[in-house]
Parts: structure tokens; sequence; C-alpha cells
């Protein structure tokens, strides 16, 4: 391996390539399981590549995300993302994550599957009623999760165009200034804001709203910004997660044909086809959000020492070869698939659930209803999302 | 301990996430994947209480003496 002692590699290995990972992923969690990178920009840090040592890295109490505030975190942004619940720890996180964690369980999500049908049929009409080729990216993928998460906040889905835009903002890496970015992130939680407000003079039945309430019924518990900035993360969340996974997905499955025949003779096996696709679609370019030890560890066979910050990567947990079998070949009916693609731990995906029922929605009507679904293009001019944070398509032109 | 509260953890719901174990590591292991909990019978305590109302599944069930269901609410 090209590794000079004490010299860290740069991380990213290298720059996003379609859907595929870094072979050296593979390598270091053969032969260096715990190893040092430098982050565009932040401090440098430990990158844990197994699947055990990045569930103890986001699984044990000694491990903080509250001791990366006032630390120069590690990061793909020259600016730092403030606070926040995935900069908090128990019992200040739970305090934050309680307050919405019910509008989230799996059974309140099963109750939005009828609705969330019906969208996914109504945008799926208007690509019909268009004609091919249509994009998928900007007629299905970025619309569905949208309008989702507006119904189940209670935020008009007609302002959607302005908090796109201020939440692609939040997650582009290189392409705005700092201040633009200060500045689009102070109007989303300013328009959030005025949100909050109108609960309180109008009470509705959402989780803005229980929000709102927790925070005038114990003013001591909660502060006016903790509950804006949590609305705006939720709001924000699935934009680039969500909404990049579907074209992700349906893109795996284009290219897979006889997967995809497989997985249509039988639509109840979009659930777990869901699960190895989370598996094997490595949607983050690199990791983010350090854990900082609080006392000495061992991870890996390194002692990482107090004070030190390691980020797990979940594409590589995700492809060990001593949790699964064959871990680089897409199996739609893997059966024993405990992916950490929602992360894990205390800060594991609030949305997890949300995201599962728009994924099986979104895509299991996909390819049920469209039988001849294709890519229109020839592959190679498929353009690929060129920021550094998720890998996923700019434009997906399809035909049916 | 007729004032404890029991706690029990559904096998077959749980995704192993460990939120809870996370929230309450006094009260929750991970085993082969999926939440145990330590003391079936505990001392009444929030902490029980938040992992449950927490859990994305429910699978976490807290009863008190009574069998009354405390938690998820
Ligand atoms: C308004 C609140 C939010 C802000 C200001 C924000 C900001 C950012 C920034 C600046 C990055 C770049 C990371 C880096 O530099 O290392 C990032 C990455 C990311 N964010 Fe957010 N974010 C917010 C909400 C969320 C939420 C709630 C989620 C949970 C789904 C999320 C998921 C991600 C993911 C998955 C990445 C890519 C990093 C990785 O792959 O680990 N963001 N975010
Ligand atoms: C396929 C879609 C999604 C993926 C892959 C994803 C992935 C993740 C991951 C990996 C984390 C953990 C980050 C860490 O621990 O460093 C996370 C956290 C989070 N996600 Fe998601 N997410 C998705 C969709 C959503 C949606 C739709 C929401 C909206 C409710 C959401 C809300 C959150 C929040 C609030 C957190 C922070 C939780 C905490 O700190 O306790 N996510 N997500
Ligand atoms: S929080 Fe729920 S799903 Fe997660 S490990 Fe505990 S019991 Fe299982």
């Amino acid at each position: 391996m090209p590794d000079v002692a004490g010299v860290a590699r740069s991380y990213p290995f290298s720059p996003p390539d379609r859907l595929n990972l870094d072979p050296l992923y593979a390598e270091l969690r053969r032969v260096e399981p715990l190893t040092r990178v430098r982050l565009p920009f932040g401090e440098e840090v430990w990158l844990a590549t197994r699947y055990a040592d990045v569930r103890t890295v986001l699984g044990d109490a000694r491990f903080s995300r509250a001791a990366s505030v006032g630390r120069d975190e590690p990061r793909l942004t020259p600016r730092q993302i403030e606070g926040g619940i995935l900069s908090m720890d128990p019992p200040e996180h739970t305090r934050l994550r309680r307050l919405v964690a019910k509008a989230f369980t799996a059974r309140r999500v099963e109750q939005l599957r009828p609705r969330t049908r019906q969208i996914v049929d109504e945008l799926i009409d208007a690509m019909v009623a268009a004609g091919p080729p249509v994009d998928l990216v900007e007629h299905f993928a970025t619309p569905l999760p949208i309008q989702v998460i507006c119904e189940l906040l209670g935020v008009p889905f007609a302002d959607r165009h302005l908090f796109h835009v201020w939440s692609e903002a939040i997650v582009s890496t290189t392409s705005l200034s700092p201040e633009q970015i200060q500045k689009y992130l102070d109007n989303l939680y300013g328009y959030i804001g005025e949100l909050v407000q109108q609960r309180r003079r109008e009470p509705t039945d959402d989780p803005i709203c229980a929000m709102v309430q927790a925070r005038d019924e114990h003013r001591d518990r909660f502060t006016e910004q903790e509950v804006v900035q949590l609305a705006a993360g939720l709001l924000a969340a699935g934009h680039e997660t969500t909404v990049t996974q579907l074209p992700n997905f349906a893109y795996v499955l284009l290219t897979h044909p006889e997967q995809l025949a497989w997985l249509r003779a039988e639509p109840a096996r979009v659930p777990t086809a869901i699960e190895e696709l989370m598996r094997y679609v490595p949607l983050g370019v690199a990791s983010a959000f350090a854990r900082y030890a609080t006392e000495d560890i061992e991870v890996g066979g390194v002692l990482v020492r107090a004070g030190e910050p390691v980020i797990g990567s979940l594409s590589s947990a995700n492809r060990d070869e001593t949790v699964f079998a064959d871990p680089d070949r897409l199996d739609l009916g893997r059966e024993t698939n405990p992916h950490i693609g929602f992360g894990h731990g205390v800060h594991h995906c609030l949305g997890a659930q949300l995201a599962r029922m728009e994924l099986q929605v979104g895509i299991g009507t996909l390819i049920t209803r469209l039988p001849q679904l294709r890519i229109a293009v020839p592959e190679p001019e498929l353009t690929w999302k060129s920021g550094m944070i998720v890998r996923g398509l700019a434009r997906m032109p399809v035909a049916w | 301990m007729s004032t404890g509260w029991r706690v029990e953890v559904d096998a077959g719901r749980c995704i192993g996430s460990g939120g809870c174990v996370g929230m309450a590591p006094g009260h929750f292991r991970l085993e082969s994947g999926l939440a145990v909990p330590i003391a079936v019978v505990v001392e009444p305590t929030d902490a029980v209480i938040d992992a449950a109302e927490s859990c994305p599944v429910e699978a976490i069930t807290v009863r008190g003496g009574d069998d009354a269901l405390i938690a998820p609410a």
C-alpha cells in the first residue's frame, strides 16, 4: 500500500465515479481497518471501514457528537455545520429526539402509505401525459419526497421552490460562497420561524405544532432556535437523500435487467429489494459527522486516544465480506441484511421508516406501472452530480 | 417487586437500530444485532420510557405492576 507512515490519505480517496465504491475500502478493511485521513476541511481524523468498527463508532456511548462542538470538524464544506440534533449526545439529544420521534414511527408512517400511493400515481400520470422522454429526477424523484414531507409537517407545498433552493444550498460543497450559504440558511430559518409563529396563533395537528406546544409548556427545556432548527432539518433532510436514492435505485434496477424481471414477477419482493438497494448503493461520497472519543478506546486494533475524532464509512461497512456474503453482488432477495445505510445508534436516521415507505411505493409503482421503463440515452451520456456529498444522477431521462 | 416495571423488546419488530442502547445503556444491550433488556423488571425510571417512546418501530413496551401499558403511549 502506498502508505508512508504517519501521512494521512486525502479523503474522499477519489472523485465520485457513478455508484462505484473505490476499491481502496476493501483493501483497508483487510489490511488497515483504522486509517488516518484528511478531508478537504478540518482536522485529521481516523477512518473506520469494517462493519463491526463502524457500528462501535456510531453506537458506543464513549463516542460523542457533542464533543465536536468547538473543534475544527473534519468536513467536506468550508462552512462548519452548527449545532442541531446531529451534534448532541444523550440526554440532551434524547430530549429533542423524543419531541419528534412519534411522528416518524413505523405505525405512523404506514398511515401515510395510501396518500403516498396517490401522489406517486399522480406523478406517473403526469409523466405518461407528457410522453417520453421525461427526466425522472425532476418529475418524479424530487417532487415525491418533498410533497410527502410537506404534508407531514404541514408546510405549504406551493412554497417548495423557495426552500428547495435553500436546502440545496445547505448541502452544496463548493459551488457557493460561505456568505451565500449563510444567506440561504437564514432564509430557511426565517421561513420556518414564520411557520412556528403561525402554529402558535392557529394550532394544527402536525409535528411542528407538537414541537411548538412542547416548547411553550416547557420553556426551560427547549429554545426557540432548537425548535426552528429541528423543523428546518426535517424539511431539508429528504432533499439530498431520498431525492437522490430514488433515481439511483431505478438506475441500478434498469442496469440489472435479470434481477428487475425477478422483482417484477412478484411485487411482494419490493421491501426486501429496497433493503438490498440501501445496502448496495453508496450514497455518501465520503462519510462525515465524526465522533470524538471521550476516553481511550481500541477500535480495529488501534488505540484511539481520548479527544481524537473517528469517522465510520457506512458504504464500506455495507460491503464488509465478514457480514454480507458476496458483498459486491446485488442480490435483491438477500435474506440476512443488517445494513447500516440509515446509520446506527442514537442518531439512526429519524426518517428511516418514512424513507423506506417512500422508496417502496415509489420504486414498486414505477416498475409495475411502466413495464417498458428504460433509460432514454446511452449510458455514457448520463450526467452525474459533480458535488462531493452524495452520489447520484443530475438528470435521468427515461422512456417506456 | 410489585412496584417494578416490566420491560420487553419484541424481537420480531426490533430492527437493531441501537437507539435504545444509546439512550438507556443501563437498560438495553444488543445481542446478535437485536435489543434485549438487561433486566426485565426495573425500578421506575424515565430512561426506559424515553427509549420506548423513541423506538422507531415501537418494539419496546414498558408495563406497570398492574400490567397497564406505561409506554409507548
Ligand atoms: C438544516 C439542517 C442541515 C444542515 C445545515 C446540513 C448541512 C450539511 C452540510 C454542510 C453537509 C456537508 C458535510 C460535510 O461537510 O462533511 C451535509 C452533509 C450531509 N447531510 Fe446534512 N444538513 C442538515 C440536515 C440534514 C439532516 C437532518 C440529515 C439526515 C438525513 C442530513 C444528511 C446529510 C448527509 C447524509 C450528508 C452527507 C455526509 C455523509 O455522507 O455522511 N442533513 N449536511
Ligand atoms: C434514503 C433516504 C435517507 C437516508 C439514506 C438517510 C440517512 C441518514 C443517516 C446515515 C443518518 C445518520 C447520520 C449520522 O449518524 O452521522 C441520518 C440521520 C437523520 N435523518 Fe436521515 N436519511 C434519509 C432520509 C431522511 C428523511 C426523509 C428524513 C426526514 C424526516 C430524515 C431525517 C433524519 C434526521 C432528523 C437525522 C438525525 C437524527 C439524529 O441525530 O438523532 N432522513 N439519516
Ligand atoms: S430502539 Fe427499537 S429498533 Fe432500535 S434497537 Fe432498540 S428496540 Fe430495536
